[in-house]
C-alpha cells in the first residue's frame, strides 16, 4: 500500500467517472439512468477507496503522510500531495456527502442530467484535491477551479434568481481570491518554491506577513463566508438545486477555515496574533447578528443559511484563539457542520421535491404524516442548536472554550449564540413540523422513501456518533494540532525575543 | 448494577421509540415502566448500601468523551450519597410515574411515544445525578431538557402546548449561557472540568490560619484582573445562572407555569420532582468551590428568598389547578437554594428528597382530579368532588400535609415537610450573622409559609369542598381513578408521610457525617448543622403558625364565606390583576426580549444584509458598472469623424507622453 499513490487515485477517480459519463448518450430514459448509475458507482467507490487512507493513516505522525511528488512547472513548482491530521478528515467528509448528494440529485434533476453529473464529478476532483494539495500552485488551480463547476450548478440547475444568485457568488469569490493569487506570488519571490511543507518552515519578514496575511485573508472570509461578506451565501443557497447547497455548506465553506489552518495561521503567525482582534470581532458579530437575521427569516433555506454563517463564526473563532480547544473545536464544529448542515438542507430538499416551495408559512403539521421525517429533523434541529450528545456541541462547546481562554468578552458574546441559535431552530421546526395539519396541500404528503432514508439515516446516526464518540476525530487531529500550536508558539516567542533585543 | 440502573431507561427509550408501533402500546408501556422499577428497586439498593451502608464513594469509567489538549472529561459513573440519594428520588418517582400513566394516557394514541420520552428523560435525568465531570453533567442537563421539550409539546397540535415548549427551551438556554461559561471558567482557573481535580485544588484555596488570602491575579475576566476570591465568585454565579434556568428561580421562572401544558404525569416526573431540581443538585454537588465563595452564596440566598415568596404569592389567586403546583413548586425550589445560600447544603437536598414525594403526589392527584372532571383544570368548574372522588381526595390531603409541613413541634411526629422545610426555616434564622440575606430570607420564609398554607388549602377546599360548579353532564361522569393510577399515589402518600421521620436522622441529624461521608462539603467554621437546633422556640414554632393561620384563612374563605375573596378581589383590583397575571414578567419579557430580538433581526436583514452591505457592496457595484456601461454605449454615435476625432486625441495624447517620458 505504500507505493500506492491513494491520494491521486482517490482525486481523480471522478474524473474517470465523468468521462464514462461523457461516453452516453444523454437522450432517453435508460441513457439518463445509467448516467446516475455510473455517478454514484464513480462516488461511492470512490469513498470506498477514501476509506483506506483513514485506515492507513497514523495517528501519531503530526506531518504529512501518504505524500507523493512528482515535477509538474519546475522552478519549485511541483504536484506534491499529501494529507495530515488537519486535512485527512475533509476528504473523508467529501468522499462520504458526494454519494449522498448524487442520490439527493436523483429525481429532482430531470433535465441536463449528463452535464449535471459531470460538474458533480469534476467538482468533487476539484474539492478532494484542495485538501491533499501540498502545493500553492496546485492549491490554488484546486481552490479556485472548483468555482467554475458550482457556479453552473447553480446557475444552470437553480431556481427564479439563479443567474442573480451565481454571479454574486461567482464574483465574491473571485475578487478574493485574486488577492490570494497576488500573495502566493510574493511568497514564491520570497522563498523561491510554492511548496507547503518548505513554506511551512519559511519565516516571513514580519512586515510582509501582515499584507500576506489580508490577501489570503480576503479569500477565505469570504468563502467561509464571515461578516460582512457573507451576502452571497442566503442567495447561493437559496437558488442552488438541494445537492448543491448541501456540497456548498458541507465542504465548499470548509475551505476558508481550513486555509486558515494551513497557511494563515502557521506561515503568518505574528500577523495572526497581530489580527487576532479583527476575526474576534468579525465573529462574534458573524454569530449574533445572522443569529438574529436567521430569526426573522421566511425561507427555510435562507434561515439555514444564515444559520450557517453563524456556526462558522465559531469556527474562525476557535481557530484564532490559537490553542488546543479552540482549534480542536473548530476542526471538528467544521466536520460535524458539514454533516448537520447537509443533512438539514436534505432534510429542505425532501419536502421541497415534494411541495416545491421553501416557505416556511406554508408547511405545518408534517409530523402528522410525515412521522420519520420529523425524527430526522428534530435531531438535525438539536445539532443544530448544539445540544450535547450530538456532534453540534462538541465543537460549540470547545471553540467557546478555547474563546475564554484567549479573551473572555468573546466568549461571553458568543455564548449569547446558545440562546440564539435555539430560539431560531426550535422557530422553524415548530413552524415546518408541528401543529395541526390544516393545509389541504400538504394532506397527501407521503413519509420518506427508501432512496430518502438511504441518504438521511447514516447522517443521523453520524451525528449522533460523533455526539457521543469525538475522540475518534480527535485522535485524527490531535498531533497535527498540537504541532501547530507549538509552531505557532516558537516563532511568537521567537518573534518577542527579537523585539525584546 | 450501577449501569444497568443508568442504561435500563435507555433500553427502554430506544424500545420503545424505535420499535414502538410494531410490538404496540400495551408492549411498549410494560416494557419501559418495568424497566424502571428494576431501576428503582436497584436504586433502593444503592442508597442502603451506599448511604446507610459503609460502601465508600467510586467512580466506574464507561468510555472516553471530549479529551482535548488538557480538557478531559470522560463518560463516567460517579456514585456517592449525593447520587444516590438523587438515583432513588429519580428512579422512584419515575418509575411511578410510568406505571400511573398507562391509566392517565389510556385514550392517547402515541402511547409509545409518550413512553419513550419518559424514559429518554429518566436516562438524562440518571446520566446528570451519576457524571463525575461538568460535561457529562451539561449532557445530562440538556438532555433533560430535550425531553422536558418534546413531553411539553406531546400534544404537538396544540399552539399553547408548542409555545411553552420552546419558551422552556430557550429560558433554558438562558441560564445554560450562564452554565457554559461557568465550565468554561472553572476550566481556566482549575485546569479540569473532572470533580475529583477540581475539588482537590479547591481544597488547597481554604484558607489557613495565620496565612495570608492570596492576591495575585489568577483570571483575566471581562478585562479585569481578578484575584483567587473574585475569580470563584464569577464561576459560582455563572454556573448558578444555570440552575436558576433550570429551577425556575427568578427571573429565569417564567417557563414553569408554562410548561404545565405538557401531560400531568410529565408535570409530576420533569416539572417537580426531578428536573426542576437539577439545580440544586448542582449547587450541593458543587459545594466544595461554592463554599469558597460567600458573595455567591449570599446571591444564591437573596434570589432563593424571592423565589420562594414571589411564587407563593402569585400562587395564591391561581385558578387553575395544575398553575398552582407549579408555583408552589417553584416557591419551595426557593427555599431549597435558600438552605444553599446558609451553606446548609443537607437540608436543601433533605428537602428535595422529601419534595419529590409530596409534590409528585400531588401532581398526580390533581391528574386523578383532572381526568375525574372530563380534562377540567379550571377550579372554579370543579368543587364538591370529595364524596365522588375520596380516595383522590385524601390522598391530596395527605400531600397537603406533607408540604404545609404538619407535625407536633418539639416532636418527632410530623409529614415529610415538616422535618425538611422547617429545617431549612431555622437554617435561615440560624445564618443571622454569618449570611448578610439570612435575616431577609427568614421573613420572607415565613411569610411564604402562611401563603403555602393558605394556597395547599384553598386548592383542597376549592376542589373537593363546597356545592359543585361544574356541569351537570360532567358530574355525572366523574370517578374514581382505576388502581393502576392510586397504587402510585398510595405509595407516593407513605413518602410523604413518612420520609421525613425515617430519614431526618441521617440527613440532617446526628447520623450526618456517617450518611454523607464526603459527598458534601462545608468550611470548618460553617457550623450551621449545630447551630440550627439551638435557634430560639419562637423561631421553632414560626413554620408551625405561619401553617395555622394559612389554614385558617383558606377555612373562612373558602368554606364558611366564599363571598370574601371575591369581595377582597374586587377591592383590591390592582393588586389582585397584578398577582394573577404573576407580576407581569411575561409581559415585561415580550417587550424587552422577544420583540426587540424581532426588530432587530428585521432591521439587520433588511438594512444591514440588503441596504448597506449588498447596497454598497454587490448590488451597487454591479448597478454602478452598468450605469457607467451605458454612458459608455452612448459615446458610440456610429458617426465616422469622432472615432477619429478621439483616436486623434488619443494619439496626441501618447506622443506628448512618450516625449515627456524620455526627457526625465
Amino acid at each position: 500500500m505504500t507505493d500506492w499513490p491513494i491520494l491521486s487515485t482517490v482525486t481523480f477517480l471522478p474524473l474517470v467517472g465523468a468521462f464514462l459519463i461523457l461516453l452516453i448518450r444523454d437522450d432517453s430514459e435508460a441513457a439518463r439512468r445509467n448516467i446516475r448509475a455510473v455517478a454514484l458507482l464513480t462516488t461511492a467507490f470512490t469513498f470506498i477507496v477514501s476509506i483506506f487512507i483513514w485506515t492507513g493513516f497514523d495517528y501519531n505522525n503530526p506531518g504529512f503522510q501518504m505524500v507523493e511528488q512528482a515535477n509538474w512547472i519546475g522552478g519549485g513548482i511541483s504536484y506534491h500531495m499529501g494529507v495530515d491530521g488537519i486535512s485527512m478528515l475533509f476528504v473523508i467528509l467529501t468522499t462520504f456527502l458526494m454519494p449522498i448528494s448524487i442520490l439527493a440529485s436523483w429525481e429532482s434533476i430531470q433535465t441536463r442530467v449528463k452535464a449535471y453529473m459531470i460538474a458533480f464529478l469534476i467538482l468533487e476532483t476539484l474539492m478532494i484535491g484542495v485538501f491533499c494539495a501540498l502545493d500553492l500552485v496546485l492549491f490554488y488551480v484546486f481552490f479556485e477551479g472548483g468555482l467554475i463547476p458550482m457556479f453552473i450548478i447553480i446557475g444552470v440547475w437553480g431556481g427564479k434568481r439563479r443567474v442573480y444568485a451565481s454571479f454574486k457568488f461567482f464574483l465574491y469569490t473571485l475578487l478574493g481570491s485574486v488577492l490570494m493569487l497576488l500573495a502566493i506570488m510574493a511568497m514564491y519571490w520570497d522563498a523561491g518554491t510554492t511548496d507547503i511543507p518548505t513554506l511551512l518552515a519559511h519565516k516571513f519578514p514580519a512586515g510582509m506577513q501582515t499584507w500576506l496575511w489580508l490577501a489570503f485573508f480576503a479569500s477565505f472570509a469570504v468563502k467561509m463566508p464571515m461578516w460582512p461578506v457573507h451576502t452571497w451565501l442566503p442567495d447561493a443557497h437559496v437558488e442552488a438545486p438541494t445537492a448543491g447547497s448541501v456540497i456548498l455548506a458541507a465542504i465548499l465553506l470548509k475551505m476558508g477555515g481550513y486555509g486558515f489552518l494551513r497557511f494563515s495561521l502557521p506561515m503568518f503567525p505574528d500577523a495572526s496574533l497581530y489580527f487576532q482582534p479583527l476575526v474576534f470581532a468579525l465573529s462574534v458579530i458573524a454569530i449574533i447578528y445572522t443569529s438574529l437575521v436567521a430569526l426573522m427569516q421566511e425561507d427555510m433555506k435562507k434561515l439555514i443559511a444564515y444559520s450557517s454563517v453563524a456556526h462558522m463564526g465559531y469556527v474562525t473563532m476557535g481557530i484564532f484563539a490559537m490553542n488546543a480547544q479552540g482549534i480542536q473545536g473548530s476542526l471538528f464544529q467544521m466536520l460535524s457542520h458539514g454533516l448537520v448542515s447537509g443533512a438539514l438542507f436534505l432534510c429542505v430538499g425532501v419536502v421541497y421535491d415534494r411541495m416545491h416551495t421553501r416557505e416556511i408559512a406554508a408547511y405545518g403539521g408534517l409530523v402528522n404524516n410525515m412521522p420519520k421525517y420529523a425524527v430526522a429533523f428534530l435531531i438535525f434541529t438539536m445539532a443544530n442548536v448544539g445540544l450535547p450528545g450530538t456532534s453540534g456541541f462538541v465543537g460549540e462547546f470547545l471553540t467557546l472554550i478555547g474563546a475564554f481562554r484567549a479573551n473572555t468578552w468573546v466568549a461571553l458574546f458568543a455564548a449569547s449564540g446558545v440562546i440564539l441559535s435555539a430560539a431560531y431552530a426550535l422557530w422553524l421546526y415548530r413552524k415546518v413540523i408541528f401543529g395541526a395539519l390544516t393545509k389541504d396541500s400538504l394532506k397527501g404528503l407521503l413519509d420518506m422513501s427508501p432512496r430518502e432514508k438511504a441518504i438521511i439515516y447514516p447522517l443521523v446516526v453520524l451525528t449522533i456518533f460523533f455526539g457521543i464518540y469525538p475522540a475518534a476525530v480527535f485522535d485524527v487531529t490531535a498531533a497535527s494540532v498540537q504541532s501547530l500550536i507549538s509552531n505557532i508558539t516558537a516563532s511568537l516567542d521567537a518573534a518577542h525575543a527579537v523585539a525584546a533585543n | 448494577m450501577y449501569q444497568a440502573i443508568v442504561f435500563l431507561p435507555l433500553l427502554g427509550f430506544l424500545i420503545a421509540g424505535l420499535f414502538g408501533n410494531a410490538i404496540g402500546a400495551k408492549a411498549s408501556e410494560y416494557i419501559t415502566s418495568g424497566f424502571l422499577v428494576i431501576c428503582a428497586v436497584l436504586s433502593w439498593v444503592a442508597f442502603f448500601s451506599v448511604g446507610l451502608g459503609t460502601t465508600e464513594a467510586f467512580t466506574i469509567p464507561l468510555l472516553r468523551f471530549i479529551d482535548v489538549g488538557t480538557l478531559q472529561s470522560d463518560w463516567a459513573l460517579r456514585v456517592d450519597t449525593l447520587t444516590v440519594v438523587m438515583l432513588v428520588v429519580v428512579n422512584t418517582v419515575s418509575a411511578l410515574v410510568h406505571i400511573y400513566s398507562i391509566g392517565y394516557m389510556h385514550h392517547d394514541p402515541s402511547r409509545p411515544r409518550f413512553f419513550a420520552y419518559l424514559s429518554l428523560f429518566t436516562f438524562a435525568m440518571l446520566m446528570l445525578v451519576t457524571s463525575d465531570n461538568l460535561v457529562q453533567m451539561f449532557f445530562g442537563w440538556e438532555g433533560v431538557g430535550l425531553a422536558s421539550y418534546l413531553l411539553i409539546g406531546f400534544w404537538y397540535k396544540k399552539p399553547s402546548a408548542n409555545a411553552a415548549a420552546i419558551k422552556a427551551f430557550v429560558v433554558n438556554r438562558v441560564g445554560d449561557f450562564g452554565f457554559i461559561l461557568g465550565i468554561a471558567g472553572v476550566f481556566v482557573l482549575f485546569g479540569s472540568v473532572n470533580f475529583d481535580s477540581i475539588f482537590a485544588t479547591a481544597a488547597s484555596y481554604v484558607p489557613h490560619e495565620g496565612v495570608a488570602e492570596s492576591t495575585a491575579a489568577v483570571f483575566n475576566f471581562l478585562g479585569h484582573e481578578l484575584d483567587r476570591a473574585s475569580a470563584l465568585t464569577v464561576i459560582c454565579l455563572l454556573l448558578f445562572m444555570g440552575a436558576m434556568g433550570k429551577s425556575a428561580q427568578v427571573p429565569l421562572h417564567t417557563w414553569l407555569p408554562d410548561a404545565m401544558e405538557g401531560p400531568t404525569p410529565v408535570s409530576a416526573l420533569i416539572h417537580a420532582a426531578t428536573m426542576v431540581t437539577a439545580g440544586v443538585f448542582m449547587l450541593a454537588r458543587l459545594s466544595p468551590i461554592f463554599e469558597l465563595s460567600h458573595t455567591a452564596l449570599v446571591c444564591v440566598t437573596f434570589i432563593g428568598a424571592i423565589t420562594a415568596f414571589f411564587a407563593a404569592t402569585v400562587g395564591l389567586v391561581q385558578n387553575d389547578i395544575k398553575r398552582v403546583i407549579a408555583y408552589s413548586t417553584c416557591s419551595q425550589l426557593g427555599y431549597m437554594f435558600v438552605a444553599l445560600g446558609m451553606g446548609f447544603y443537607s437540608a436543601a437536598i433533605f428537602h428535595l428528597f422529601t419534595h419529590a414525594f409530596f409534590k409528585a403526589l400531588l401532581f398526580l392527584g390533581s391528574g386523578s382530579v383532572i381526568h375525574a372532571v372530563s380534562d377540567e383544570q379550571d377550579m372554579r368548574k370543579m368543587g364538591g368532588l370529595k364524596k365522588l372522588i375520596p380516595v383522590t381526595y385524601w390522598m391530596m390531603v395527605i400531600g397537603t400535609l406533607a408540604l404545609t409541613g404538619v407535625g407536633i413541634p418539639g416532636t418527632i411526629i410530623g409529614t415529610a415537610g415538616f422535618f425538611s422545610k422547617d429545617a431549612i426555616v431555622e437554617g435561615a434564622f440560624a445564618g443571622i450573622g454569618h449570611n448578610a440575606m439570612a435575616g431577609f430570607a427568614f421573613t420572607l420564609l415565613v411569610i411564604g409559609a402562611v401563603f403555602t398554607s393558605f394556597y395547599s388549602w384553598r386548592l383542597i377546599f376549592m376542589t373537593f369542598h363546597g356545592k359543585p360548579r361544574a356541569t351537570a353532564d360532567v358530574m355525572h361522569h366523574v370517578h374514581e381513578s382505576p388502581p393502576v393510577m392510586l397504587v402510585p399515589l398510595f405509595i407516593l402518600a407513605v413518602g410523604a408521610l413518612m420520609a421525613g421521620v425515617v430519614f431526618h436522622d441521617q440527613f440532617i441529624g446526628e447520623g450526618y457525617s456517617e450518611f454523607w461521608k464526603a459527598a458534601l462539603y462545608v468550611l470548618p467554621e460553617n457550623h450551621i448543622l449545630h447551630e440550627v437546633h439551638n435557634v430560639p422556640l419562637w423561631v421553632k414554632l414560626s413554620p408551625f403558625v405561619a401553617m395555622i393561620i394559612g389554614f385558617v384563612t383558606a377555612y373562612q374563605f373558602y368554606i364558611r364565606s366564599p363571598e370574601t375573596p371575591k369581595y377582597l378581589a374586587a377591592q383590591h383590583r390592582g393588586l389582585y390583576a397584578f398577582l394573577l397575571n404573576k407580576w407581569y414578567f411575561d409581559e415585561l419579557y415580550d417587550f424587552l426580549f422577544v420583540r426587540t430580538a424581532k426588530k432587530l433581526g428585521r432591521f439587520l436583514w433588511k438594512k444591514g444584509d440588503g441596504a448597506v452591505i449588498d447596497g454598497f457592496g454587490p448590488d451597487g457595484v454591479s448597478a454602478w458598472v452598468v450605469d457607467v456601461t451605458n454612458r459608455v454605449v452612448k459615446l458610440q454615435t456610429g458617426y465616422l469623424y469622432h472615432y477619429a476625432f478621439v483616436m486623434l486625441i488619443g494619439v496626441a495624447a501618447l506622443v506628448t507622453w512618450m516625449m515627456l517620458g524620455s526627457s526625465f
